[in-house]
């Protein structure tokens, strides 16, 4: 069974993303374990990307970053497999269509589900361009997660009802980063969900204080913090676990 | 198949933020584009405004120069604003209006096309704001100055290579942050659905003049279309209405920037493979990772790591051929045309003149090439000059 929904079985769920290589792979790997060891109930790992559309300034350097310092999609399966030898909390890609599509789709996938991996974000692949990935996906039992935002309106009961794994609630518009203030009903949002099928709803973008986070998780199921974490490996560099760690504790705390 | 598909290729790659507005616009576009009302409206625009039809002039110097197949050039550098670009930016900026939008974002690489939004823009009284990589704001200066003067903001764009696909990345961005009010005026024939089709519709104008003016001047056909090729929004405007004619060849015209071989070229047919990026499945220049490659070409215009999805389809069935061009053949073309017909072409529309000078004398006399001369080369003579050794003041 997919390990997706254990994240989502002891209370909120927290998620934090980090991306593969900033500052570097074995850092990236140490993230994990710390994160996991502070309350994370299940991880996004993102492979860099040259051009990440979807993605504000500070999660645009960290790909910069890591592709500069030499990551491809086989060194971050490699860590994969490092990481599956110590720990089985779910994790996640997020990435986008091109890294897996260049990949080989069967091949990515195929991969991605034999080293462990649960599932597949893609901001750039929108509902109308699921049958891209989402066979393979299925056959491999790799959650293929939907997006829905605050634009989404009538939309959200057709990807709702066909959605895998969790249903990832983009919680205003613009790009990721951090916010001040979050506006949209997600209330409204995860209900339209719910209405066509039980599947958990984590809610994201520009959440990155505790309190945002306990506010969000009253409207949802889980809360996705990326940038805020990001700018801590960004500060940090080789020396940003501990600073992860604690920060991924106050933020799981907030929501408990 | 999704939506948008020209053969594999095309599709509707976008965040879901975007969809719903993708969505509105095709539903106004498919209203619109049947609207005599706003065809009539646009045909004005088109003829009163820009200056439409443009000429299509015989080269006749430069015909006798090469020794070949008669050369005439189908001037859209006469268009006011000085390129091909006004076409489309008319029509999907009246297009924004109709649809009740206030503000219009642009991604621009030479500048052209952000002129064009920025003039559209001033024109129907909207906000615009218009997205530019950092390296072309350097490289087109007066381009920068020329949209401000015409109540624009220009934004400069320093992701990435600073160039093109930086500055697409950053207007689709900023279009998820604010959609309501605004309408992404795409530049190209590129992006998601309904962009590729809709540009290609705007510029077919192109090719519907061409046809008629040769057939009046020659009385047939041109047996060959030259364009220069980067999203390829002057090119599938050139070639559309010949596309079913299949005794017309049609030959893009790819920046090789440093040549094919180098890692400083932007040939995407060429070097390229099949992808997904902006929006759109279609060839890109990438890395075995599927990393977009920083693409190069002295040509701002150009200097795009993909091409639009009609085109890899066009590549695909043969109909049309595409060959690269090297940034030395451009600039010698671009001095060429100057010399021979008076004419200072746009270093883009050199990349198609540098073509035809190879085909033409390959060609019989009583064979018709035509090229399209996308774009006016004033705002390239400070970066011509400078390539030739040379600094002049702008």
């Amino acid at each position: 069974m997919n390990k997706i929904r254990k994240a989502f079985e002891k209370g909120k769920a927290f998620i934090p993303f980090i991306t593969c290589g900033d500052p570097s792979l074995e850092v990236t790997e140490k993230l994990v374990y710390a994160m996991e060891e502070s309350g994370a109930d299940l991880i996004e790992l993102g492979i860099p990307f040259s051009d990440p559309t979807a993605e504000g300034p500070v999660i645009q350097s960290a790909n910069v970053r890591a592709l500069s310092g030499g990551v491809t999609t086989d060194k971050i399966f490699d860590m994969v497999a490092r990481i599956r030898e110590k720990t089985q909390i779910p994790m996640v890609f997020m990435t986008y269509a091109n890294v897996i599509f260049s990949y080989g789709a069967d091949r990515f996938i195929r991969k991605a589900a034999e080293l462990g991996m649960d599932g597949i974000i893609l901001p750039d692949l929108p509902y109308e361009e699921k049958a891209e990935f989402d066979p393979i996906c299925k056959q491999y039992d790799v959650a293929l997660v939907s997006l829905i935002a605050p634009t989404s309106e009538d939309r959200i009961a057709m990807i709702g009802k066909d959605a895998s794994g969790f249903v990832y609630c983009v919680s205003s518009l613009g790009v990721t980063g951090v916010r001040t203030g979050i506006t949209t009903d997600i209330r409204a949002m995860t209900a339209k969900v719910k209405e066509v099928q039980d599947i958990p709803c984590a809610v994201g973008f520009g959440i990155s204080t505790p309190e945002q986070a306990k506010k969000m998780a009253e409207q949802a199921d889980g809360v996705i913090v990326g940038s805020a974490i990001v700018k801590l490996c960004a500060q940090y560099g080789e020396e940003c676990v501990p600073h992860v760690r604690a920060y991924v504790k106050s933020m799981k705390d907030a929501i408990r | 198949m999704s939506k948008g598909r020209f053969g594999v290729h095309g599709g509707q790659y976008m965040p879901e933020t975007l969809m719903n507005a993708v969505i509105e616009l095709e539903e106004a576009y498919e209203h619109y584009k049947n609207d005599p009302d706003f065809q009539k409206e646009l045909e004005d625009l088109l003829n009163n405004y820009a200056g439409r039809p443009s000429r299509l002039y015989y080269a006749e110097r430069m015909t006798k120069d090469l020794g070949g197949a008669k050369i005439y050039l189908k001037r859209e550098d006469l268009n006011h604003t000085g390129a091909h670009k006004i076409n489309n930016v008319l029509g999907q900026v009246l297009l924004a209006k109709k649809m009740g939008k206030t503000r219009v974002i642009a991604e621009t690489g030479a500048g052209q096309h952000g002129v064009a939004t920025a003039t559209a823009a001033a024109l129907m009284d909207m906000e615009c704001e218009v997205y530019m990589g950092k390296e072309d704001i350097e490289r087109q200066a007066l381009n920068v100055y020329r949209m401000r003067l015409l109540g624009s903001q220009v934004h400069s764009v320093s992701s990435g290579t600073g160039t093109l696909k930086d500055a697409v990345s950053e207007a689709m961005r900023e279009w998820t942050s604010r959609v309501d009010d605004t309408h992404y005026v795409l530049g190209s024939v590129m992006g998601p659905h309904p962009f590729p089709t809709i540009v290609r519709d705007f510029q077919a104008v192109i090719s519907k003049e061409i046809k008629e003016q040769c057939l009046e001047a020659e009385g047939k056909l041109p047996d060959a279309v030259l364009a220069c090729v980067g999203g390829g929004s002057n090119a599938i405007g050139a070639f559309y209405n010949f596309i079913e004619d299949e005794s017309v060849r049609l030959i893009g015209c790819e920046a090789a920037g440093r040549g094919v071989n180098t890692a400083e070229t932007a040939a995407t047919i060429a070097t390229g493979r099949l992808g997904i990026f902006h929006g759109m499945k279609s060839y890109f220049c990438q890395d075995e990772y599927g990393q977009i490659a920083p693409v190069y070409s002295i040509s701002a215009g150009l200097d795009y790591p993909g091409i639009g999805p009609e085109h890899a389809m066009l590549y695909d069935n043969g109909r049309a051929e595409y060959v690269p061009v090297t940034d030395d053949e451009a600039v010698d073309a671009f001095e060429y045309l100057s010399r021979m017909e008076g004419i200072i072409p746009a270093i883009e529309s050199a990349h198609a003149v540098s073509y035809a000078m190879k085909l033409a004398p390959t060609m019989e006399k009583d064979q018709v090439i035509v090229i399209n001369i996308s774009g006016r080369g004033d705002k390239d003579c400070a970066a011509i000059a400078r390539y030739r050794g040379e600094d002049i003041h702008e």
